[in-house]
């Protein structure tokens, strides 16, 4: 799981939880995994993220180093700054772990780095 | 000056074709316009584009387009395609003559500026002529005749047939039914080939060469078109939430699409589910949604896949995708289904929860259409697109039955048959407005009992195709005795 997909997820899915997020990360294995540096599509998909959820993110599993707090105005012409945006969200891979939700301590567990956010049948009735 | 296009398209699919370069056309905002009315028997168009470079943008998308021509005449007899030329050559008005009182809907007697052949006649430039005939096969000597008929042409180059610097093409077509071919050819084309589209791509995304699949994968040149309604562009986001084994995701990315997927089998995102290709034990270790793209060179595009229920929210709400494509299951060959148990009051038990697989309840077609599109107008911004197929029994199909929501326009419907009865439509929805109605309404629509009667109807004729073997049998059994029996009787005879 990248964080970009992390930055997107709730767990409104729980029965009387009403937001759900941010989930917080506990991570056994991370990776990363490097791919092409594309700045369109990390200039347009900064305005969808949620950027200090990101940056905790970022920092509770330890690859949060040298990213900024906060956004700069026209970050866009930041060619640095769109590198390390890009690398926090594409190229570090959460492989083991869990997602805990914020309001009620459920835990969804992260294999092979793929979240399962399926519920039970008890918890859906 | 407008240019004007020959485009060939591949003989299938063609309930496709104008939704494809109307998504194309419209992704790519160029101005078209036809020079005779598109008409499905005739697997060609003529059209005019404003420069050369368009064309090839289209092309550069389209899998339904297999080439593209720069007509220089068009007839519907050989000696009046000469002529065409002919008159061609000496046309220096720098536009296409259209003799007046000439028939309208079709361009027979328009004469090309004779700027297009000088272009092509210098001396330096190699050529060649190309001659195709759809639906009647030649011979080459037949087709070296037909090509020494254009010897008045003024091209001064060298021929040359391994990469010419113009490849000139000469078609004629003998209609579309091939048990009835005509003598005469229908219509003739002339002109100068220009590009090719991407029906390359369906041998490179072939299932049959991927690592990973499923048994509902989609078919690499229906993934593509879908791709295409959708207005897959560079650098958009896109989301599948029944992802399967991601076969989308490779026509999306291909395209420069970033991929998230979302699906409620645990086992195939995994690649764990039974392997799909025959004679084959066990799924390989390698073997993910992910390798895909990695096989096909999109891995940086992949962003992820996640197992949930569709039919529960996961994303947050501001989130929003460039384009929602997505093949549902129909309940079929794959199941529908989401979290549930009929039972109330059910509890699980603690030691239970460890790798415990939830029970599943059936989520009806018309709930999981019902979702989607609320999904898609929660999740998209105005003038965006939701993709998806939608299984139908031929016979009670109404266009009027099809999922609908106030704020999505049905852009596209096309008809992909499944069988005698059954066919599965791909319809695309773009989002009109941002109004959130207080009453969404029925959108439950008459796939109610799709599985039901597909499997009814499937009964029945298994049941008749199964006498009528047994009677063919039985006839042939009859027939080889006789035989057995004449050849006895001519043994005796002799």
């Amino acid at each position: 799981m990248k964080l970009i997909t992390h930055n997107m997820l709730t767990s409104k899915c729980l029965k009387g939880v009403v937001t759900g997020y941010p989930l917080a990360i506990h991570a056994t294995d991370v990776k990363i995994n490097e791919v092409d540096f594309n700045p369109e599509f990390v200039t347009r998909i900064i305005p969808k993220l949620d950027w200090e959820v990101l940056w905790k993110a970022a920092q509770s599993i330890g690859h949060g180093e040298g990213l900024p707090q906060v956004i700069q105005p026209k970050y866009e012409e930041d060619s640095e700054f769109l590198k390390k945006a890009h690398r926090v969200l594409l190229e570090v891979e959460v492989e083991e772990g869990y997602l805990t939700c914020p309001e009620s301590g459920r835990q969804f567990p992260i294999t092979k780095g793929i979240p399962n956010m399926l519920l039970t049948e008890a918890e859906v009735q | 000056m407008w240019r004007r296009y020959l485009l060939w398209f591949a003989h299938e699919h063609v309930d496709f074709r104008y939704a494809e370069m109307q998504s194309i056309i419209s992704l790519l905002k160029i101005p078209m316009k036809f020079i005779e009315t598109p008409c499905v028997s005739r697997p060609y168009w003529i059209v005019e584009l404003p420069e050369e470079d368009c064309i090839r943008k289209i092309a550069s998308r389209s899998v339904l387009l297999k080439n593209c021509i720069e007509l220089w005449s068009r007839a519907k007899t050989e000696d009046r395609l000469h002529e065409n030329l002919k008159s061609a050559i000496k046309n220096v008005s720098c536009k296409w003559i259209i003799p007046d009182g000439g028939n309208s809907y079709i361009s027979d007697s328009h004469i090309c500026p004779s700027e297009l052949l000088e272009a092509c006649s210098d001396a330096s430039k190699s050529f060649k002529i190309d001659v195709e005939t759809f639906c009647k096969h030649f011979s080459i000597k037949e087709k070296v005749e037909k090509i020494e008929k254009f010897s008045y042409l003024p091209l001064e180059g060298p021929v040359k047939l391994k990469n010419p610097d113009v490849t000139l093409s000469y078609i004629e077509f003998y209609g579309i039914d091939p048990n009835n071919v005509p003598n005469q050819p229908h219509d003739l084309f002339f002109g100068r080939w220009v590009v090719d589209g991407q029906r390359e791509l369906i041998q490179t995304h072939s299932l049959k060469k991927r690592h990973f699949i499923g048994n509902t994968s989609m078919d690499a040149q229906l993934a593509l078109v879908m791709a295409n309604q959708a207005r897959v562009s560079h650098a958009d986001v896109i989301y599948d939430p029944f992802v399967g084994s991601g076969s989308l995701f490779v026509a999306a990315a291909h395209f420069g699409a970033y991929v998230w997927g979302s699906d409620i089998d645990f086992m195939m995102l995994h690649a764990r589910t039974r392997p799909t290709r025959v004679g084959k034990k066990s799924r390989d270790k390698d073997e993910s949604i992910a390798g895909n793209m990695r096989q096909y060179g999109t891995s940086s595009r992949y962003l992820d896949v996640i197992v949930s229920d569709f039919s529960l929210p996961m994303w947050k709400d501001k989130l929003t995708f460039d384009a929602i494509i997505t093949d549902p299951p129909y309940g079929i060959r794959e199941p529908t289904e989401k979290i549930g148990i009929e039972r109330e009051n059910y509890t699980l038990s603690e030691d239970h929860l460890v790798n415990h697989i939830p029970a599943k309840v059936d989520y009806e077609l018309p709930h999981m259409y019902n979702d989607l599109l609320t999904f898609a107008v929660k999740h998209l911004e105005v003038g965006k697109r939701l993709v998806c197929w939608y299984p139908v029994i031929r016979e009670d199909y109404k266009e009027e039955d099809l999922p609908s929501h106030p704020s999505l326009k049905l852009v596209a419907n096309s008809e992909q048959l499944l069988s005698k009865l059954t066919a599965r439509r791909l319809l695309t929805y773009e989002k009109i407005n941002d109004q959130l109605p207080s009453n969404v309404g029925d959108t439950m629509s008459g796939t109610q009992n799709f599985r039901e009667k597909y499997f009814a109807s499937g009964d029945a004729t298994r049941k008749q195709r199964h006498e009528k073997r047994i009677q063919e049998m039985a006839a042939n059994i009859f027939g080889k005795q006789q035989s057995i029996l004449n050849e006895n009787d001519l043994k005796h005879n002799k």
